[in-house]
């Protein structure tokens, strides 16, 4: 759907500014910066205002995302279950840092707060779906199936 | 092991209710609460939860029945607001999760029953964006309850948060409803007051919400009579960390730690020793062994300077060294403060980077004691909670697990 499609659904909904914000992430995993002028103009407000908005929200990303979104959990129950040594094999694996996208533009890695696995620690999600128990050996084959 | 004191009011009905199904639900009784509810004068339901004693389950402990007489008892508003924080972003919590998709039409009714309660046509659930699997539960239950009539004029809407901590914050939770940054307001106005664009509403958790059926249903006395009396009824903890059953229990509110951490959750993995556990998620304090003992309802935990919060209980086994935990959860207010006021926003910073200092073995005695300080500021002056119980895991470690830090100075 194209981003006027998108926000035209939401300019009536009260709040709508947010609403319109997840409408877009789910359909382009970030918030294309062409995006902020034509919501700025669909809930008249300030371009600054919608920019403001924007980036308050760790799950939306003004700019450009890869294909696949990889978040490491880093809270304090997946820290002290080796959150931190998952999060190396990854960036090892796909030969970047986190807040990065690789080369191909398949995989950015972030990193996160509480995706509320705690039970099952350390967790990632990818896609918003989460991995947990996760250890260092099982992060290649896990990747893999998203090449 | 034999763990006895498990008590399901919340959860009575997880895991034996379709939670996709409707009629699942009424057939074993659901709605039943709401339709005794409807038949009740709406003073008379907000009476009958003030009687029950129940105080919210987020973290602030504040009387639900209370807080709902503050708004009910406005009759010059066009619209009234019922909303539900299921923002759940304290690390080590799933409580709400675990309603939101095991026993979703729960919250509903219990909303539905506030809405009748206060006056309310109109609702909100703010579910944290981490959860599309709550969300997808609630939308397809909220469709369903309409659809077949139940919520009658209630509509209820879910409004999908976008991974800040800080919207756990009633007034920040609703700044993000309205659109907007969510930076907390000053209060007052209380939102029972003037809340959600401006109107009376009241907010309360989801655990909260879960409780009122069964309350409407047996009656204010059956619930006042259970667990602790300053704080009755019970609580849902979600166990993580080093402890062998990491899952959750609904207990009585008059069991202890040791029980929840010993008896039920099984002691500590692979024969090691206990060392501390943090309740409540990153904004609780973390207490060693001696303090086990306290019961878990709200008062007897802030009479050891502890909170309740959201039951959250992370276990850390002897291995744990306090400086690095605390780091970590420091790293974790830096990032989720939002930067509103200056004691947050700074002290927040300042404290991240006086523990990175302190494990990288570069601090001494002075450091320690401008960081205490910085502390108390924050305590007394920072805009919401967050800022104000940040500083809780380092205070409390520094008080309660010296030696981590002095081996370091």
């Amino acid at each position: 759907m194209t981003l006027d499609a998108i926000i035209s659904q939401y300019r009536d909904v009260e709040g709508g500014l947010i609403e319109a914000l997840h409408a877009i992430d789910n359909e382009y995993r970030c918030i294309p910066e062409s995006a902020l002028s034509k919501l700025a103009e669909a809930f008249d407000v300030p371009v600054a205002k919608v920019y403001g908005v924007a980036t308050f929200y760790a799950k939306f990303k003004v700019g450009e995302r890869g294909s696949n979104l990889i978040r490491v959990c880093e809270s304090a129950p997946c820290h002290n279950a080796g959150a931190a040594l998952v999060l190396a094999a990854i960036e090892s694996n796909l030969g970047i840092k986190a807040g990065e996208t690789t080369a191909d533009g398949r995989f950015t890695l972030e990193l996160t707060e509480c995706v509320g696995c705690c039970n099952e620690s350390p967790t990632i999600t990818i896609n918003e779906v989460p991995y947990t128990k996760l250890t260092p050996e099982k992060v290649p084959e896990l990747l893999s199936k998203f090449r | 092991m034999g763990f006895n004191k498990e008590k399901r009011i919340v959860l009575r009905h997880y895991g034996l209710v379709n939670p996709t199904s409707t009629e699942d639900y009424v057939n074993k009784g659901g709605y039943d609460a709401l339709k005794k509810a409807k038949a009740m004068q709406p003073m008379d339901v907000v009476e009958e939860v003030k009687k029950s004693n129940i105080r919210g389950r987020g973290g602030a402990g504040f009387p639900t029945g209370l807080k709902w007489s503050f708004t009910a008892k406005i009759t010059d508003a066009d619209q009234k607001y019922v909303v539900c924080n299921a923002d759940e972003g304290e690390p080590g919590t799933y409580k709400d999760r675990l309603v939101m998709e095991g026993v979703p039409h729960q919250l509903i009714e219990g909303m539905a029953i506030a809405g009748h309660a206060i006056g309310a046509t109109k609702g909100y659930i703010y579910c944290r964006g981490e959860y599309p699997n709550s969300q997808k539960a609630l939308r397809q239950a909220i469709a369903d309850a309409k659809a077949k009539g139940i919520l009658g004029d209630f509509d209820l809407e879910v409004r999908s948060g976008a991974f800040a901590y800080v919207c756990g914050e009633e007034t920040a939770l609703i700044e993000s409803i309205e659109g907007h940054r969510g930076e907390p307001r000053y209060k007052p106005p209380y939102p029972g007051v003037a809340g959600l664009w401006g109107k009376p509403t009241i907010v309360n958790n989801v655990e909260t919400y879960a409780n009122i059926p069964a309350i409407i249903e047996n009656g204010a006395d059956w619930f006042a009579g259970i667990g602790a009396g300053n704080y009755p009824g019970t609580k849902v903890f979600t166990l993580s960390g080093d402890v062998v059953n990491k899952t959750f229990v609904e207990v009585p509110t008059d069991v202890t730690l040791r029980e929840i951490i010993f008896d039920f959750g099984g002691g500590i993995v692979d024969g090691k020793r206990f060392k501390a556990v943090q309740v409540g998620g990153n904004s609780g304090g973390i207490i060693p062994e001696e303090l086990l003992d306290t019961p878990i309802d709200f008062d007897a935990m802030s009479n050891i300077g502890m909170t309740l919060g959201t039951g959250a209980v992370f276990v850390m086994d002897e291995t744990r060294d306090m400086v690095d935990v605390v780091k970590c959860m420091m790293k974790f207010f830096e990032h989720e403060s939002c930067g509103k006021c200056t004691p947050c926003r700074e002290g927040t910073f300042r404290l991240f980077k006086g523990m990175c200092k302190i494990a990288n073995g570069e601090a001494n005695a002075n450091d320690l004691a401008t960081m205490e300080t910085l502390a108390r500021v924050m305590n007394k002056t920072a805009l919401c909670g967050l800022g104000q119980a940040a500083p809780t895991p380092f205070q409390t470690t520094v008080r309660y697990f010296a030696a981590d830090y002095q081996k370091r100075l």
